[in-house]
């Protein structure tokens, strides 16, 4: 039957696609970057000095500006999302607050990250400022320190959310035989659920990682875009994303755009590398249980 | 010493608006193993889970009436209290598969937060393991992990877990429900020497075993106790017309 | 086995159950500040002109967000239109074929998709249509924002359908029913809210993205529906607006800011209400 055939292979067309698609992005990205690859080699990842008009492209700012922004924002979001995760996945399953609790999550998530930078901007950066005047050193408002604040509001949800799954796949037998021995939640959750989940809370804070690593709008909005070495957490800076978002545009040399894109490799490799193996590692967990 | 470990009065439980338990009186016998029988979803979890104060884990689940652990009012006890005197063992063996084999037995203390001196520690390992009877097989894997044993030995680690806490009661649901019949046969056996030094009570579906070995028998429907009494009085002239068809088959 | 010690441990738990509860709180404070921040600047520039006029040039009193309106519209159209057949039917495929390395592979693929930045996809787009067309168009920036739906719309789908019980496809076989109409016209409309969900949630995540955008749709300050040229759309348009130094601007960003989340939370509550059903 014709039909059935034209449909079957519709399905398998559309499935391949999909792969194709990936392999398209990551030859198109490998081929445009070609030429800088070509110039600079190893040292593009180590060289410290960007300068688009003398044509010399060294992207260690912004691999240091983007390493130490997602690290800062990781750190600071771990206490706040593995609380969400452990209240909502252990004391509150059920009721009005679990509910509230669960919605607002939610809504944090669903908040375009434009709007976290438009925020930020408005309302954080002279918090920081402030800050910075008090403690006496140039008050840019706008720098590293800034960036991971905002990165860390935005990770919260989306790590909160990866620990209540997992945090949900710890057996609930294993739960009631340590509150059948006598111990109370906090000791039940330290040293029961915590030993058993603690892979997949890697994995967790692994793709928040990645999540940090590619956030662009919020971060080039408040970092400050220097593409000098930071000097310090509060020092403006840039990071992969940023740079890209912030010189693609008026990139017209082949090198400069190039160099660009390579960041933009740099970026895709990194991040499908973090998501592989933290899936796989949850995708374990949850075979196991 | 009391003759009565646990008594149960007028005790009432539910989840929400569902009732469950319905105004159960009872008497656990020291040192004797109850048994407590009935079809699916007459109660008989809930009822041991109440013993324990489990039950109020459960949100919605609520209980009126009152249960006693020798004269201390089991619900104003402190519930952490009450479960370390009240131990239980589940349907399913749950060993904790992150700890090893002596890590299992210790971690009622473990997770109590109890600091003992190794030598103590040894000696409680040994001697729950030993009551539990699986200290023979298992004395040169002490740490590996739990999860290599089969089934019934995991049943029995747990049991030595809980043995471990020295509790007054032991509660087992449905023990050997996950076994094979020759696991079943061993941890029959313990239950037989264990009930010298440790009140049992026994969820049980398999008439059989109940009358192997229970000394009494608490037959419950639809959340009401119908009968208790001495096992082979309640196995042999059931008071009950609802025992009687019961223990006859007639509920499928 | 002391009672006090029994009472320090209570008091811990209580400590760190309280511990949670206040940095969850802590947590969820970002959220009221951002809401009210944008509601109280937001809901003060909006009006009937703020939502039907185009922008006005600087110095100029009042204009609006119209063709931002428009453009976003234009561009989930163009990300709707790639990537919704493609994506339910690389569902289908997967949900049919659980097994097998292609199905892997996709699987795989998704989950990648899905994890890459959307700056890169940019890149991509621009790679891809903006340097062989020769200028930024809404097209590219449809499709970067298309590639970006595409992973979920094939993991919802395939997810929905895996649910659908297999008595159901039995069933409509065994009446004799083709194959590919028992998909159509069983498999699918049986998990149709699934897919639904999956569409709008996807559009939800595009709706407010803007790295994409900068370097393929690019923005204009006209109104245009020639998919071929530069459009507008609200989040790019809060972020020129944003990041200018004009006072008067500023206040239209808030204003497109509260337009923008009242537009996608709505999509998450119709989601929300459609998963339900
Ligand atoms: N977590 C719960 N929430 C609501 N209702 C429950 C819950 N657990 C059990 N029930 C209900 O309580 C009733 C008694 O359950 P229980 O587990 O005590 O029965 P049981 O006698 O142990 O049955 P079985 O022999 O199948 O183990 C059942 O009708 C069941 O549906
Ligand atoms: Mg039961």
């Amino acid at each position: 039957m014709i039909q059935e055939k034209i449909f079957q292979n519709t399905l398998y067309i559309s499935a391949f696609c999909v792969v194709a698609l990936l392999i398209a992005i990551f030859c198109t990205l490998l081929h445009a970057s070609f030429p800088a690859i070509k110039e600079f080699g190893m040292h593009f990842v180590y060289g410290k000095v960007w300068d688009p008009v003398s044509g010399e492209f060294g992207a260690l700012p912004f691999l240091v500006g983007t390493l130490l922004t997602s690290f800062l924002a990781l750190i600071i979001s771990i206490p706040f999302s593995l609380a969400i995760a452990i209240l909502l996945g252990e004391y509150l399953k059920k009721g009005v607050v679990a509910t509230v609790l669960k919605s607002a999550v939610e809504l944090l998530a669903g908040i375009p990250s434009i709007i976290y930078g438009f925020w930020g901007l408005f309302v954080l950066a002279p918090i920081v400022r402030n800050m910075e005047i008090q403690l006496g050193i140039i008050p840019y408002g706008v720098g590293i320190l800034t960036a991971s604040l905002i990165l860390s509001i935005m990770i919260i949800p989306y790590s909160a959310s990866i620990g209540r799954e997992v945090i949900r796949l710890v057996p609930a037998d294993l739960k009631e035989a340590a509150l059948s021995l006598g111990a109370t939640r906090f000791e039940m959750i330290k040293k029961v659920i915590l030993p058993y989940a603690r892979s997949g809370i890697f994995a967790g804070i692994l793709l928040s990682l990645g999540r940090a690593l590619g956030e662009t709008m919020a971060v080039t909005m408040v970092i400050g875009n220097s593409n000098f070495l930071p000097k310090s957490l509060f020092s403006p800076a840039n990071t992969m994303a940023s740079v890209i978002a912030n010189e693609f545009a008026e990139a017209t040399e082949t090198l400069y755009l190039a160099s660009l894109v390579e960041i933009g490799l740099l970026l895709f490799v990194v991040t499908m590398i973090i998501n592989i193996v933290g899936r796989y590692i949850i995708q374990k967990m949850s075979v196991e249980t | 010493m009391k003759s009565q470990v646990v008594r149960v009065e007028s005790f009432s439980a539910s989840f929400g608006e569902h009732r469950i338990l319905k105004n159960i009186n009872l008497s656990i016998p020291k040192d004797k193993v109850t048994a407590i029988m009935g079809p699916s979803g007459c109660g008989k979890t809930t009822l041991i889970r109440c013993m324990n104060r489990m039950h109020e884990l459960i949100p919605d689940a609520q209980v009126t009436g009152k249960m006693f652990l020798y004269d201390e009012d089991i619900y104003s006890m402190n519930p952490i209290l009450v479960r370390r005197k009240v131990g239980m063992v589940f349907q399913r063996p749950n060993p904790f598969p992150t700890m090893s084999i002596y890590d299992n037995v210790i971690a009622g203390y473990k997770l109590n937060g109890i600091k003992l001196p190794k030598t103590e520690q040894d000696s409680i390992v040994e001697d729950a393991l030993r009551k539990s009877a699986l200290w023979d097989e298992v004395k040169d894997a002490l740490h590996r992990k739990g999860t290599f044993l089969s089934g019934g030995q995991q049943q029995r680690l747990c049991i030595a877990r809980t043995l471990a806490m020295k509790p007054e009661v032991l509660l087992l649901d449905e023990p050997t429900s996950a076994l094979d019949p020759k696991a079943t046969s061993h941890i029959e056996e313990l239950i037989v020497e264990l009930k010298k030094s440790v009140t049992i009570i026994l969820v049980t579906h398999n008439i059989a075993q109940a009358a192997r070995v229970s000394d009494f028998t608490a037959f419950l429907y639809l959340g009401e106790l119908v009968e208790f009494g001495p096992s082979k009085k309640l196995f042999t002239v059931p008071e009950d017309k609802r025992t009687e068809e019961y223990l006859t088959g007639k509920f499928g | 086995m002391k009672a006090n010690n029994i009472f320090v441990r209570i008091i811990k738990d209580r400590v760190f159950k309280g511990a949670a509860v206040v940095f969850s709180v802590l947590s969820i404070l970002p959220l009221l500040f951002i809401l009210l921040y944008i509601v109280k600047n937001g809901i003060a520039v909006i009006n009937w002109q703020f939502l039907t006029e185009l922008p006005k040039p600087v110095g100029e009193i009042g204009g609006g967000i119209a063709n931002a309106l428009v453009g976003t519209g234009i561009l989930i159209l163009i990300a709707c239109l790639f990537s919704i057949p493609l994506g339910v039917a690389a569902g289908i495929y997967l949900s049919e074929h659980r097994t097998g390395k292609l199905a892997y592979a996709v699987r795989l693929s998704a989950e990648v998709l899905h994890g890459i930045p959307s700056i890169v996809i940019g890149i991509i787009a621009y790679i891809w249509l903006v340097v062989p067309m020769g200028m930024f168009s809404a097209l590219s920036g449809g499709i970067a924002l298309g590639i970006m739906m595409l992973p979920v719309i094939v993991r919802t789908t395939e997810e929905t359908l895996k649910l659908v019980p297999g008595t159901l496809k039995e069933a409509a076989l065994a009446l004799g029913v083709p194959y590919y109409k028992t998909i159509l016209k069983v498999i699918l409309p049986a998990g149709l809210s699934g897919v639904l969900t999956g569409i709008l949630l996807s559009i939800a995540r595009i709706a407010g993205e803007t790295a994409p955008l900068l370097f393929t749709a690019f923005g204009s300050p006209f109104m245009d529906v020639n998919i071929l040229k530069p459009v507008n759309s609200m989040p790019l348009l809060i972020f020129n607006y944003a990041t200018s130094p004009y006072p008067e601007w500023h206040a239209l960003a808030w204003g497109a800011s509260f337009v923008l989340v009242v537009f996608v939370l709505t999509l998450n509550i119709l989601a929300k209400v459609i998963s339900r059903k």
